[in-house]
């Protein structure tokens, strides 16, 4: 096994220290080491960062291989320094039985270039009816602990009681798709100005707060934890600061686009997501489906209120729902074209994008805390002597232009294309071994 | 001269005007013995509709053979896009043909637009899901200048069900770009969330049909979908023709030189009575003739046509 020597490297953004990775650990820390047989990675300037962890990433293998496989996926999350993603249940066949969450699991170990984590389907197909073998899943080699819907909400209260109690028996969590699916009948967008404009079915900010809220009152109930998937609203916030509050296990993710897009992008105005495009506006820009995901692009007042939260702690972490789809299901009418964004690659510049150079508060939120909830011990650790070598470079001087068809994924649904954003993952590595070097995968 | 007509927000003030004094031009055509003129001869006008609607569509045919284009009729029903052709697959077929214009009706709001990236030719919105339906509001506002004399200060009620109508939408957006004031009513369930602010800052919203009349100098009812009904917008047909229906005890209200308008096709008993609808205020039949003028207009003027 290689060892490498990283001189001269920020970590977490401490005073540039020398990293040495031997036999998948981070072997020593300290300036001037000394280790002949290394390859020296040059870190100046650099920043290492624990390995990123994405609680919501869909691979679509099995079922949609034309649009994302395990292993373009994890080459897509190791190129945005993740080392670790858990991968949605809504693949085809749905990942609600042991077979399935083992077949993706092993998928995951065979291309070996992130930790993938199994999500268990909380229903049997997503259907919302009866509960999937949530126990099967948990004692499977996939040892599953998150079972989520995503994509359905589980909208039926008892079934949600039933699935927060049961997970409990082995430490298990529900993440929760909250939206209430009669408010939500036909939606395409958010409802407000730009949905009246538009003339597109609204998706109003109430139908994820109403789940939300009900969801907190029954894990309090039943003393259960709850994982809340891509928060979008600025009452959806103040429900999950009030639940904290009272001690509720709660926790909350916020996407990155979520984060940096408003509704105004489907209407073609991108001044809102990038000035440089500002000028370029026509309206057969307008309605482009690469915009449309669930839960919707929100106002200017929603990003203000999630940033407030992330940086709080009200909301816990950022996970990308990186969402791959193939040109057909997007290259079409708005309201024939499939929901979700790519999300890997670009996470962790929009998170410098909106917060700043904050490494401590991005270590937290995208790699300690996900690592944390998802319960994976080796991920969402500082590079320390003695700790399992996940970790990724960034170089936060780097500036770089989003070019779809450059894009490790299978796909190329990006909302950020042309745009320019900060940061660029130079290194990343698995258990001691690179996944990516010079910014470009190893394998 | 703008290249496609895809909302009634892309025409300004000018460009409005001109279309509707081209529209004055067309109609003294409908009058001759021979209704052609030459202006579009060897240019091809596609028509390509998703939906059924044969009264915008013959208008639109009309239209573009009273100005002697070749007309493409493309309807969804037994042609390749039944057989489940992506939109973006015909664009480049109707892109081959050479079509100049391409007029589509579409019940996927935002359709023309995603149209407009695939097709040199110009693009004319006949209608797009719950979104806009620009020529009906230009026709409409024909209308009201041939009864009425003038747009600017008209106050205009537009009545019933504006959630879900692209009717609705365009005549706002046309009406206040040319000095009108538009008051919406109809029951609160039916009436879009921030509607000023997503539309135009000078629009009223009432819900009380009986207060408005009064004051109006054109009451636009709109059709309402028997379908509503079940999703619990108003409780029945009946509740909502009391409400909000136009009758002839309500046509009283309205000042004398009034007129009421309707897009069709009308539901005679729910938004309006038949008493109201075939009463010399009535313009409906008007405003069919006007369509044909109006489309000749905008597709003259789009081809930028000549020797008229």
């Amino acid at each position: 096994m290689t060892a490498y020597l990283i001189r001269n490297v920020s970590v977490v953004g401490a005073e540039p220290t020398d990293l040495l990775i031997r036999d998948g650990v981070v072997a020593a820390t300290g300036a001037e080491l000394d280790a002949p047989d290394a390859t020296v990675v040059d870190g100046a300037g650099l920043v290492a960062l624990p390995g990123l962890v994405d609680l919501h990433t869909h691979l679509r293998e099995p079922g949609r291989e034309d649009a994302e496989t395990v292993e373009s996926g994890s080459r897509a999350a190791a190129l945005g320094g993740y080392t670790a993603v858990c991968a949605m249940a809504n693949t085809s066949p749905v990942a609600d039985t042991a077979g399935v969450v083992e077949q993706v699991w092993r998928l995951g170990r065979e291309a070996g270039l992130v930790d993938v984590q199994p999500i268990g389907a909380v229903t049997v197909g997503l259907a919302g009816e009866r509960l999937a073998e949530l126990g099967a899943m948990a004692d499977s080699a996939a040892r599953v602990r998150i079972f989520s819907d995503d994509g359905h909400c589980v909208a039926d209260p008892l079934l949600m009681r039933r699935a927060l109690e049961y997970v409990k028996a082995f430490d298990g969590i529900i993440a929760q798709h909250a939206e209430e699916p009669r408010l939500t009948e036909g939606a395409q967008m958010h409802e407000g100005e730009v949905s009246t404009r538009l003339g597109l079915t609204g998706w109003p900010a109430v139908a994820e707060e109403a789940i939300i809220a009900r969801d907190v009152l029954l894990a309090e109930h039943v003393g259960s934890r709850l994982h809340v998937c891509h928060v979008s609203t600025a009452g959806s916030v103040e429900v999950l600061r009030q639940a904290k509050a009272r001690g509720v296990r709660v926790t909350a993710e916020v996407t990155p686009h979520h984060l940096l897009l408003t509704d105004v992008a489907v209407s073609g105005r991108s001044e809102l997501a990038s000035p440089a495009l500002a000028n370029n506006w026509s309206p057969a820009e307008s309605y482009d489906p690469v915009f449309k995901v669930n839960p919707p692009l929100r106002t200017a007042a929603d990003v203000t209120a999630l940033r407030a939260a992330l940086a709080e702690g009200v909301i816990d972490i950022v996970a990308t729902d990186h969402a791959p789809h193939a040109v057909e299901d997007k290259e079409c009418e708005w309201a024939y074209a499939r929901p979700g964004m790519l999300g890997l690659e670009t996470a962790l510049s929009i998170a410098l994008e909106v917060l700043g150079p904050q490494w401590d508060l991005i270590a937290e939120r995208m790699s300690r805390a996900p690592a944390r909830i998802a319960g994976l011990d080796s991920h969402g650790l500082d590079p320390a002597p003695g700790v399992p070598a996940n970790l990724t470079l960034v170089d936060p001087a780097a500036r770089r232009v989003i070019e779809p068809a450059e894009l490790a994924s299978r796909s190329r649904n990006t909302p950020y294309a042309r745009m320019t954003l900060p940061g660029r993952i130079v290194a990343t590595f698995l258990r001691g071994e690179p996944t990516v070097l010079d910014g470009k995968a190893v394998k | 001269m703008i290249r496609h007509l895809l909302s009634g927000g892309d025409v300004d003030a000018d460009t409005a005007t001109l279309i509707l004094d081209t529209a004055t031009e067309m109609a003294t055509v409908a009058g001759r013995e021979v209704k052609k003129l030459p202006a579009l001869r060897g240019r091809t006008v596609v028509n390509l509709f998703y939906e059924d609607s044969t009264r915008t569509r013959i208008s639109f045919e009309a239209a573009a053979k009273r100005l002697s284009a070749d007309v493409i009729n493309f309807s969804a029903k037994g042609s390749s896009v039944a057989k489940g052709e992506s939109l973006k697959d015909t664009a480049l077929t109707l892109q081959a043909m050479g079509a100049d214009a391409v007029v589509v009706r579409h019940p996927a709001s935002g359709a023309p637009h995603r149209l407009a990236n695939w097709v040199d030719g110009s693009v004319v919105n006949a209608g797009d899901g719950t979104h806009e339906h620009p020529t009906q509001a230009l026709l409409d506002a024909y209308t009201m200048r041939s009864r009425l004399g003038r747009l600017a200060g008209l106050h205009v009620a537009v009545v019933g069900d504006v959630l879900h109508s692209r009717v609705a939408r365009s005549n706002v957006l046309l009406l206040s770009t040319l000095g009108a004031k538009v008051t919406l009513v109809g029951p609160p369930t039916l009436i879009p969330v921030d509607i000023a602010q997503a539309l135009a800052p000078g629009i009223g919203v009432s819900y009380d049909l009986d207060a408005v009349l009064p004051n109006v100098d054109v009451v636009m009812m709109l059709r309402v979908q028997r379908e509503r009904m079940n999703d619990s917008y108003f409780p029945s047909a009946r509740e909502y023709a009391r409400r909000y229906g136009l009758d002839v005890p309500r046509m009283r209200r309205l000042p004398e030189h009034a007129i009421v308008m309707h897009p069709g096709p009308m539901n005679r008993g729910m938004e309006i009575a038949p008493e109201v609808a075939d009463s010399p205020r009535s313009t409906i039949v008007e405003q069919v003739a006007n369509g044909v003028s109006v489309r000749m207009a905008v597709l003259y003027l789009l081809l930028g046509g000549n020797n008229l």
